[in-house]
């Protein structure tokens, strides 16, 4: 079955994930050109066109065809013919909820956030960052996602560097060169790539789709390739040990940044790595996995152990990003429907509770103008509905059932468990952890007695209250009924293990299933994938 | 009736979601109501459940009902559904039933709090998680009772929040737990793997066919006996629920005595055909692990001053009956027992929470005494519930815990003389309570000042709302006994009841030693009560025999203390030097880089002098070089 198989066929009148990509974008152009002297018609322009790309994003879930694997609204136009270059634009179970989350996430960043200064400029920035995470999504070329995916750094290098806290040139820096790093050595994959390709497919193309389904590289060169993306999004995840980059950004960001930072654009790395390595190289992927699967596993201990140890909540709630990626990583590594279906909604599940973490932590700092974890304390008593929001959105990241962060992390789990065994053994005491460094920085923060200086600390008010809200709608809905996201989901991972099952030869063992229909059918349980690592190329 | 099981649970939701919304505005005593009449509607609905599933036939009594499918994705298939069974059901009348009880008594004992209307708020939600638990027809709704029970818990031990003792505990008994849940996530893990299925009837059908090998089965039941010794206060685990007294006290009656405490032996009884199928020395491990729980704990609990901490520590120790019941294959007799204990230690909870009412918020026993005159109904019920756990017939606590000892025989005499040490000490520890409490000579009126008394202390009887539960409590604990009767196979009605449920892995005693002689364990069992109790009244009443109460055992053999140390001290520096690595190690090699490559560039640049002498010189001497080299290369070559 090919990924491709619903895809192409389908034109729709209305290009949709075109206008995905470019209403920001003239957003970001149209909040330029307002009046410096009406700030509050700059903002509702951006405002606006966030809130249409975010309608639009839920139009979009609304009219996926559910239980379709291959990608939909596809927009292909030719662009630079000569080079094989093409405007290729799709979306799939892996990408819709990402693509989703990213519409809803940013207006909620955008009226939730205050810059406090140049805010033309800054909210400029932030749509045209809307408009890269967008386009690095739908993209299905690669020369295409490649500068959606460079695009990306400049607002983000911006929004550090000028609306950030006191080390924040230190950390926009830190964060450009090392990503763009990775990058440098992901374009030379990608022009290698298309110059391989073009032997099987007769000419030069950058379109991933035809990539993927013509042409088939040698083992070698396979993993060379795959390794020069792999690495360009370990980066972005941020595997461990090419992590360090994110605590600074996240701490020196300014909230809206941070929200969005651990909202999508982490979730590049993830999607890429299940995009454009998994799905491109498959084999390379399996030959790697134990590679991956372990960083996955010291990511998620790692992060756990040191975000247990930090002073500031923000870099406490960074570190929580490594070891919640951690857990993707493990799914995606571990090729099996739950496994990669658990690792998808994960992405979108860390976006919503570690997005709203960081709204919170900023609204702790816009109070107390201060994120160190000794100077805050009593907080419950003098806020009680702050503190109850607080800890909505922490059970969520510490995974209680119930709760959106349980249900993708159990289902990485519990996938795994059948390739990736000791891997899960290990990675599982992780929960353990998470709840030790949230409830011991809860207990710092919100617990005992106020001091003076926390006594005044101002409850939640109407308006950052009806920001939270959606994100703890979301967070109480995923938890309860996380079918309709599966349904949309599975489909998508399914076709991309068949694909790694036909060119790779990794296959999870049959499960056998004693509970349905009676209890003879557990013939073939073990014909298993333990060691067969696909390499007989 | 039975198609009305997800009543059951959603009743305390409605209240809790009641609470939520309305609960300021509904104020005290109000929403303490509304939570009261929530829980004792799904008491109603239960029981209606129970005589339904009672009119049938014995292999007709398990019903399921699903709500929605919740986690389908791949081969894994998960429903929200629950299961109405003999023992879900059991488990569901005596957590509504002392429920609703325990809610009545809160609104007398929670009168004045500022927090009113969020403890009801959090006792429905508990209320509701522990009904998610029990009546869940899979693992994974068993987790989301399993856990939510768990966060309940951490929100009312931490209840009284501005305490930081309080918040510790809470703190504690969640992380402590989550050590626990490892184990059961692994346990689901491998079954799923094993069976094909989280859903209990899918497991147990597949250990009984034999599709679950001896090892997975093994895995699977000491990975759950490892979430179970962390829900139901075990050794090792056993650290958090002693420090949980920091909560208000119903909630230490409900959680941490009756209710959720018992989760563990719950879950092994639900999947007791693995654990049959499981390599022998399990069983026999949970067995040992059990009963020296229970001698443990019951050391620790004679040492004890505080009234709570004495409850606690036999809490813990009874638990440990529980577990030698479990790993002696006596699954009617754990159910028994658990049952029989939620009466009789709710009825002492909240007998001890009547006395520290009176008291205005004391819990030193040594500044108690002679309350039973002025606190009779308290003082008469108490000493109900001290004969109940005591293992004084007729009352409920003697016959299940005799009816343990005899499985515990017919496994092993070992175990058999752990648990009635055990059983001696906890008449010896309990009738020591009583004594203190509210027999000898009154030592409040040395200590009124502190009590923050002006002039006349006088420590006065509970309101009517908190003496109801107490009296229906001493009643049940008295009578309740009668479910499971040794003397003829005709009285053994519960074991008749739970029969589907734990006929694949109870074990058969018939014809050993033990079973052909249980009346003289009945007789021995008898004798051993009465000699705790006399020697225990020979020390504290008649002070004829010094009290021997160590140091060692009032800390709980240092055994809380040493983990304390070993947290704070090397485990904390292991944590700090994580963050220290990745802060100069893992970042400084970042950082590292960026330097090498900026003073690279400076060097670099140094270089580019502008003069064309220096190039000229440069070029010369790499020629010069390259020649060299490639002379040496054909030299070697």
């Amino acid at each position: 079955m090919s990924l491709l198989a619903a895809g192409g066929g389908e034109v729709l009148s209305f290009p949709i994930l075109t206008a995905l990509v470019l209403v920001p974008l003239i957003g970001a152009v149209a909040t330029l050109l307002t009046g410096a002297r009406r700030p509050e018609v700059t903002k509702l322009v951006a405002v606006f066109s966030s809130v249409v790309t975010g309608g639009m994003s839920l139009w979009l879930l609304a009219s996926f065809e559910t239980g379709d694997a291959g990608f939909q609204f596809v927009s292909k136009h030719e662009w630079i013919q000569s080079w094989g270059i093409g405007w290729h634009l799709g979306v799939d179970g892996i990408s819709l909820f990402l693509v989703v989350l990213t519409g809803v996430l940013f207006p909620l960043a955008i009226v939730g956030c205050d810059p406090h200064h140049d805010e033309k400029p800054y909210l400029a920035w932030i749509l045209m960052l809307e408009a890269g995470v967008m386009g690095s999504f739908l993209s299905l070329d690669l020369v295409l996602f490649f500068l959606f995916f460079e695009i990306v750094l400049v607002p983000m290098y911006f929004l550090i560097g000028r609306w950030g806290y006191d080390q924040r040139v230190y950390a926009a820096t830190k964060f450009f060169l090392y990503t763009m790093i990775g990058s440098a050595l992901m374009l030379v994959g990608i022009v290698t790539t298309a110059l391989l390709a073009s032997d099987q497919l007769g000419r030069v193309s950058f379109d991933l789709v035809e990539i993927a389904e013509g042409a088939n590289f040698a083992a070698s060169t396979g993993r060379w390739l795959f390794f020069a993306f792999a690495i360009a999004f370990a980066v972005k995840v941020p595997l461990f040990p090419l992590h360090t980059w994110l605590p600074d950004a996240h701490t020196q960001a300014p909230t809206a940044g941070s929200v969005i930072l651990a909202g999508v654009l982490l979730k590049l790395g993830t999607y890429g790595l299940v995009r454009f390595g998994v799905y491109l190289f498959p084999e390379a992927a399996v030959w790697s996995r134990e590679i991956f699967l372990t960083l996955a596993v010291i990511g998620i201990l790692w992060g756990a152990i040191a975000a247990t140890m930090q002073t500031d909540l923000k870099r406490l709630v960074a570190y929580s990003s490594v070891a919640h990626l951690g857990f993707i990583v493990l799914g995606t590594f571990a090729f099996t429907t739950e496994a990669i279906s658990g690792g998808v909604m994960q992405m979108v599940n860390h976006g919503v509770s570690t997005g709203a973490l960081f709204l919170l932590v900023g609204m702790i700092y816009e109070r107390r103008h201060t994120r160190q974890i000794a100077e805050l304390k009593g907080l419950q008593k003098v806020a009680p509905i702050f503190a109850a929001a607080f800890m909505v959105v922490m059970l969520s990241s510490i995974g209680v059932p119930g709760l959106n962060g349980f249900v993708g992390e159990f289902l990485v789990l519990i996938g795994s468990f059948s390739t990736a065994r000791w891997w899960v053994v290990i990675g599982a005491t992780g929960v353990i952890l998470a709840a030790l460094y949230l409830l011991w920085a809860y207990q710092r923060v919100f617990h005992g007695e106020p001091d003076e200086a926390n006594s005044s600390f101002r409850e939640l008010r109407l308006r950052e209250g009806m920001i939270l809200l959606p994100f703890i709608g979301l967070i109480v809905f995923c938890g309860v009924y996380p079918k309709p996201m599966l349904d949309r989901i599975e489909p998508s991972a399914k076709a991309l293990l068949v694909r790694v099952e036909e060119r790779a030869g990794f296959s999870a063992p049959d499960v056998i299933h004693a509970g349905d229909d009676g209890s003879d059918d557990h013939g073939s349980g073990d014909h298993g994938a333990d060691d067969s690592h696909g390499e007989e190329g | 009736m039975l198609d009305l099981i997800w009543l059951v649970p959603a009743l305390p939701l409605a209240g809790f979601l009641v609470n939520l919304l309305f609960g300021r505005l509904l104020g005290e005593p109000k929403s303490g109501i509304v939570a009261a009449l929530a829980v004792a509607g799904s008491f109603a609905v239960t029981a209606g459940i129970f005589f339904d599933l009672l009119s049938r036939s014995e292999h007709d009594r398990s019903h399921v009902d699903v709500l929605f499918s919740w986690m389908p994705v791949g081969s894994l298939k998960v429903d929200l559904a629950f299961l109405a069974d003999p023992l879900s059901i059991t488990m569901a009348l005596f957590v509504t039933g002392i429920g609703a009880l325990i809610h009545l008594y809160a609104i007398g004992y929670m009168h004045g709090d500022p927090k009113f209307s969020k403890f009801f708020l959090y006792l429905n939600l508990f209320v509701f998680s522990m009904l998610m638990l029990v009546l869940g027809e899979n693992l994974l709704v068993t987790f989301l009772g399993w856990e939510g029970v768990g966060t309940c818990s951490y929100f009312l031990i931490s209840f009284w929040h501005t305490r930081e003792s309080a918040a510790t505990a809470g703190k504690k008994a969640f992380v402590t737990n989550r050590v626990g849940d490892w184990g059961v996530m692994m346990a689901m893990f491998l079954a799923f793997g094993a069976a094909g299925t989280l859903s209990y009837s899918g497991i147990n059908h597949a250990a009984e066919e034999g599709i679950i090998s001896g090892v997975t089965a093994t895995a699977i039941g000491l990975m759950l006996f490892i979430g179970a010794a962390g829900k139901s206060a075990q050794l090792p685990l056993y650290i958090w629920l002693p420090d949980a007294m920091e909560g208000p006290t119903p909630v230490s009656a409900l959680i941490h005595a009756a209710t959720m405490v018992t989760a563990g032996v719950f879950l092994m009884t639900r999947v007791n055909p693995v654990l049959e199928v499981a390599y022998d020395w399990a069983p026999t491990l949970i067995a040992i692990v059990g009963v020296a729980t229970a001698l443990f704990a019951a050391t620790i609990a004679v040492a004890q001053t505080d009234i709570k901490k004495v409850l606690a520590y036999s809490t813990v120790s009874q638990l440990g009956f529980m577990f030698l019941a479990v790993g002696s294959g006596a699954y009617v007799a754990a159910i028994f027992h658990m049952v029989t204990h939620a009466f009789f230690k709710a009825l002492l909870f909240l007998g001890s929470g009547s006395v520290i009412h009176g008291m205005h918020h004391e819990q030193d026993m040594r500044k108690m005494g002679a309350l039973r005159a002025l606190m009779p109904v308290t003082a008469i019920t108490f000493i109900v519930g001290w004969l109940a756990i005591a293992g004084v017939p007729p009352f409920a606590g003697f016959w299940s815990k005799d009816e343990i000892l005899l499985f515990a025989f017919a496994k092993s005499p070992v175990l058999y003389v752990a648990g009635m040490a055990a059983a001696l000490l906890t008449a010896y520890y309990m009738t020591r309570q009583v004594i203190m409490v509210f027999f000898g000579e009154a030592r409040w009126n040395d200590h009124s000042e502190e009590n923050g008394a002006h002039g006349d202390f006088k420590p006065h009887e509970s309101p009517i709302v908190m003496l109801i539960p107490l009296v229906v409590l001493a009643g049940l604990s008295m009578v309740g006994g009668a479910m499971q009767l040794p003397f003829s196979k005709d009285l053994h009605f519960l074991e008749k009841w739970l029969h589907p449920v734990v006929e694949f892995g109870e074990a058969d005693i018939k014809g050993t030693w033990a079973y052909d002689n249980k009346y003289v364990l009945l007789g021995i069992a008898i004798v051993v009560a009465l000699a705790g109790i006399a020697l225990s009244v020979a020390v504290y009443a008649k002070k004829k025999i010094a009290a021997v109460e160590p140091v060692l055992l009032a800390n709980g053999w240092h055994y809380d203390s040493t983990i304390s140390r070993f947290m704070g001290g090397p485990g904390r520096k292991a944590f700090d030097a994580v963050a220290w690595a990745d802060r100069t190690i893992v970042d400084g090699a970042v950082n590292g880089v960026g330097r090498v490559v900026q003073s690279a560039g400076g060097t670099l640049r140094r270089g580019q002098t502008g003069a064309v002498r220096n190039y000229a010189a440069f070029i010369g001497v790499a020629v010069v070089a390259l020649l060299v080299w490639f002379f040496l290369r054909g030299v070697v070559l």
